[in-house]
């Protein structure tokens, strides 16, 4: 094999006492795909920040092609021909696609080389079937090709190696297929990729070969990544064996949640036409479909946040009349949001706060307008110790925590109340296999105990593991409702292209 | 060569000595100055303190000015922690002034003329913050823009005010009839202007601290500030609050118009405020937002603009000086708080 791309010798990094990255050796060919695994925590972004030129290393040596850099800034590693996609992308929404290409870029004579640069896109299109409209807003941009928009960013800056962070958390499955087989054709042109994700079906069918991190050391490498089972690297990256959570018979019970004929529009048109389902107790409901197609407006229904324009909902009995987050919660809903950062948790308060924060009012937590503060923090301590939430106190800033520990606090809230409905979005989508093990554990003890649970998500693996029914939402209506014993990734596809007919 | 980089967590000592840098910094920055104008830095420096702080008498003056600076520095700490952004602190302040002046100067008993004042100027001041917050709610325009132009309009309505109907027909001077005598807020040290409001502004803080830590209107408000999104899920009417906060700044800031009229002026002229409303702005910054930190932020921009004056007798700098200080310890407090989201690290010089 010619040599390394890059290689990165002994990096070590410390922040305080914890040591995020020890001795990590990592090395990428012209060609490579290389994956990089590790549970949240183990390492794996500090590394790439390293990397990035955002972090500068303790000790450890950084090789491009054989020479010796020292990267300090991200300019220094475009200019050494790293290319980084992060999770959040870094875009300037207002300006077109051309224009983000081409800030920072020196153009002719004081000018900005507008043909050039044209020209430069369409032909990174052609080649890799990247293609994106030039002229078009970033703003107007879905999610997957803005996306799109990062790589070809990296790509019209020269970049030789590229590094995507967990790409695949935000697309559609027809969009994921369409980013692999645009890394392998990059790959086969010599550009060297590292690809980060938590999900290793995908891994498995992408990379070369994976460098696994734990505690911030490499715990191992795969070799041969497609002949390596999933529980295998599973058990290099926790360091002990994954078994996933076995779904018992249930006992469905009462409805404790309806919908019947629910509609809502937005000043885009219709989102929600007429959707009726239920969920009894001791029942687990899949929402599946590709993202868009009006799961969002659902939830914000369900969760009180938007008034349908027909359609009548109850919850354990009762009809919801005045659609308030305060009212579904008094009837018995619990919700875990899809975006814990921007609608769960408010990252620069203290943790505390965050997790008694829908029910503030109540007297549980404060009474004559005066809050009990103390009632709070030891609501927040035994959950915090109940749930195995890794911090160092209830005052600690949310915003600290990892998405895991995150998403146990906002389970620990609701769940502490004992809610007859859940509705979850995208319930592990980030998390590492240990603490989407955890949540599904959850998710099957609150079955167990009778309560009704609604999973509104993408990875059809999943809900295919948790749910006893799925159904499928395309544009707005449920096109059709499967038992997951007759389902197939196959026919919920199917329905999910909007495909009609019973299935 | 030197970079940020993201911290962490932050240390509290760091949180607590942050403005006191911020405040070094800023003496540091402006003794070029005194030294431009020819003076002894040192000097200059001593006969500011001596002047604000140096006996019990200029301790009882540096107060009196700090008081309504105060109440603006309550007024925008506790809106700034809703992010409705109260520039508009100097305009609810003239409303205050002109409300509680025009009810003081109504013969009743004193102590219902005082109190009766302070409802009129806490409830003016309210009125006037509640526009921006309402255009904010109802139509999305800028509270920063709408909340600082509508500080002229107070500003030339008290004009108007003050040159037309109230002015003096007798002196023919653009100053309204004086307050009766009975509703001057009571002197409490004999020979001094340390008046009955500055106690006021002094156990405001405390509760104004206790409202937004220990009340769910202030959970509220904190939450509604940080993550508007969240808390519109978790079931908090967030435009409720914003309007909340609003009357509850604008209330404020009224306040410190009222002390002015009932304690300092006992009547309302164009220049009542040497821009109160704005320092607040500087003392809550100061301050972190934190109600406690009010106090301390505002006696010292007190001591700052009476000892200028004091120097400026003695040594010759312009009193402007004080101007400067203010303007320069926002900013050296702004470039402070960079330092609690990143660190400065050293990083190696390339060979």
């Amino acid at each position: 094999m010619s040599a390394p791309l890059i290689e990165m010798r002994g990096i070590t990094k410390s922040f305080g006492a914890v040591k995020a990255n020890e001795a990590v050796d990592l090395s990428v060919a012209p060609g490579e795909i290389l994956g990089l695994l590790g549970e949240n925590g183990a390492g794996k972004t500090t590394l790439m920040n390293v990397l990035f030129g955002a972090y500068a290393p303790d000790a450890g040596e950084i090789l491009v092609q054989g020479q010796p850099v020292r990267i300090t800034s991200s300019a220094d590693a475009l200019a050494a021909g790293i290319g980084m996609v992060h999770q959040h992308f870094h875009l300037a929404p207002r300006l077109t696609v051309l224009e983000n290409l081409l800030i920072g870029i020196p153009g002719k004579g004081g000018r900005i080389d507008r043909a050039g640069g044209l020209a430069r896109l369409a032909e990174i299109g052609r080649q890799h079937g990247l293609t994106l409209d030039p002229d078009l807003p970033v703003s107007a941009l879905s999610v997957g090709e803005q996306q799109r928009l990062e790589i070809v960013k990296a790509l019209f800056r020269g970049a030789r190696l590229l590094i995507l962070d967990e790409p695949t958390a935000v697309l559609a499955p027809s969009e994921v297929d369409r980013l692999f087989s645009a890394l392998r054709s990059m790959a086969a042109q010599g550009l060297g990729i590292i690809f980060i994700s938590h999900k290793l079906n995908e891994v498995r069918a992408l990379t070369h070969r994976c460098t696994v991190l734990r505690h911030g050391r490499v715990a191992g490498r795969v070799d041969d990544p497609a002949n390596t089972t999933s529980a295998a690297m599973a058990q290099l990256m926790c360091g002990h064996e994954i078994v996933p959570p076995a779904r018992g018979p249930s006992t469905p019970g009462e409805a404790v949640l309806t919908l019947d004929g629910i509609s809502t529009s937005n000043h885009a048109g219709t989102v929600l036409r007429g959707v009726s389902l239920a969920v009894r107790s001791g029942e687990i409901l899949g929402i599946a479909g590709v993202s868009g197609n009006g799961q969002r407006a659902l939830a914000e229904v369900i969760s009180g946040v938007r008034s349908p324009d027909a359609g009548r909902m109850t919850i354990a009995g009762q009809t919801v009349s005045r659609f308030s987050p305060r009212e579904v919660q008094a009837l018995g809903l619990g919700r875990i949001p899809e975006d814990r950062m921007t609608t769960g948790l408010v990252t620069n308060l203290p943790l505390a706060d965050s997790m008694v924060l829908p029910r503030i009012g109540t007297a549980a937590f404060s009474s004559k307008g005066l809050l009990k503060p103390d009632a709070i923090r030891t609501f927040a301590e035994e959950q915090i110790k109940a749930y195995d939430i890794r911090c160092p106190g209830p005052m600690t800033r949310a915003g600290a925590l990892s998405g895991g520990n995150l998403q146990k606090a906002l389970l620990a809230r609701e769940l502490a109340f004992d809610p007859k409905v859940l509705i979850v979005s995208q319930p592990t989508r980030g998390l590492d296999i240990g603490a989407a093990r955890f949540i599904h554990e959850k998710f099957l003890d609150m079955r167990a105990k009778g309560c009704g649970i609604i999973v509104i998500g993408e990875d059809l693996e999943e809900l295919l593991v948790l749910c006893d029914r799925i159904a499928v939402m395309y544009e707005g209506r449920i096109v059709g409702t499967l038992d997951s014993a007759d389902a197939t990734i196959a026919r919920l596809g199917l329905l999910m292209t909007g495909a009609e007919g019973r299935a | 060569m030197f970079r940020l980089e993201v911290r962490t967590s932050t240390p509290t000592w760091f949180n607590l000595a942050l403005p006191l840098l911020a405040i070094a910094a800023t003496l540091v920055l402006c003794s070029g100055l005194i030294a431009l104008a020819g003076a002894g830095i040192l000097e200059s420096y001593g006969v500011m303190f001596t002047a604000s702080l140096g006996d019990s008498y200029a301790i009882t003056e540096t107060l009196v000015r700090a008081a309504p600076m105060i109440f603006t520095g309550l007024a925008v700490a506790v809106a700034f922690r809703a992010k409705f952004w109260n520039i508009g602190a100097e305009g609810q302040l003239l409303a205050g002034a002109v409300a509680s002046c025009f009810v003081g100067a109504i013969p009743m008993p004193g102590a219902l003329a005082m109190l009766l004042m302070a409802i009129a100027g806490a409830a003016a001041g309210a009125a006037v913050a509640l526009a921006p917050a309402t255009l904010r709610v109802k139509f999305k325009v800028d509270d920063v823009v709408s909340s600082l132009l509508l500080n002229s309009v107070i500003y030339y309505a008290l004009m108007a005010l003050i040159e037309g109907p109230w002015k003096d027909s007798f002196s023919g001077y653009p100053i309204s009839p004086p307050i009766e005598d009975s509703a001057n807020f009571p002197v409490l040290i004999e020979g001094t202007r340390l008046h009955l409001g500055v106690i006021v502004a002094l156990i405001a803080a405390p509760l104004i601290w206790f409202l937004i830590a220990r009340t769910t209107l202030g959970f509220r408000i904190r939450v509604t500030g940080e993550n508007p999104e969240a808390a519109r899920y978790g079931g908090i009417h967030v435009e409720r609050v914003l309007l909340s906060t609003a009357l509850l700044s604008g209330a404020l800031a009224g306040l410190a118009g009222v002390g002015e009229v009932g304690g300092v002026h006992f009547q309302v002229m164009s220049d009542i405020s040497p821009g109160y409303g704005y320092s607040g702005i500087v003392v809550a910054m100061l301050a972190r937002l934190n109600p406690l930190g009010v106090v301390p932020a505002a006696i010292f921009l007190a001591a700052v603009m009476t000892g200028a004056e004091a120097m400026s007798r003695a040594t010759g700098v312009p009193a402007f000086l004080s101007d400067v200080i203010q303007g320069t310890a926002l900013l050296a407090m702004l470039v402070a708080l960079l330092f609690t989201a990143y660190r400065i690290r050293r990083v190696g010089v390339a060979t």
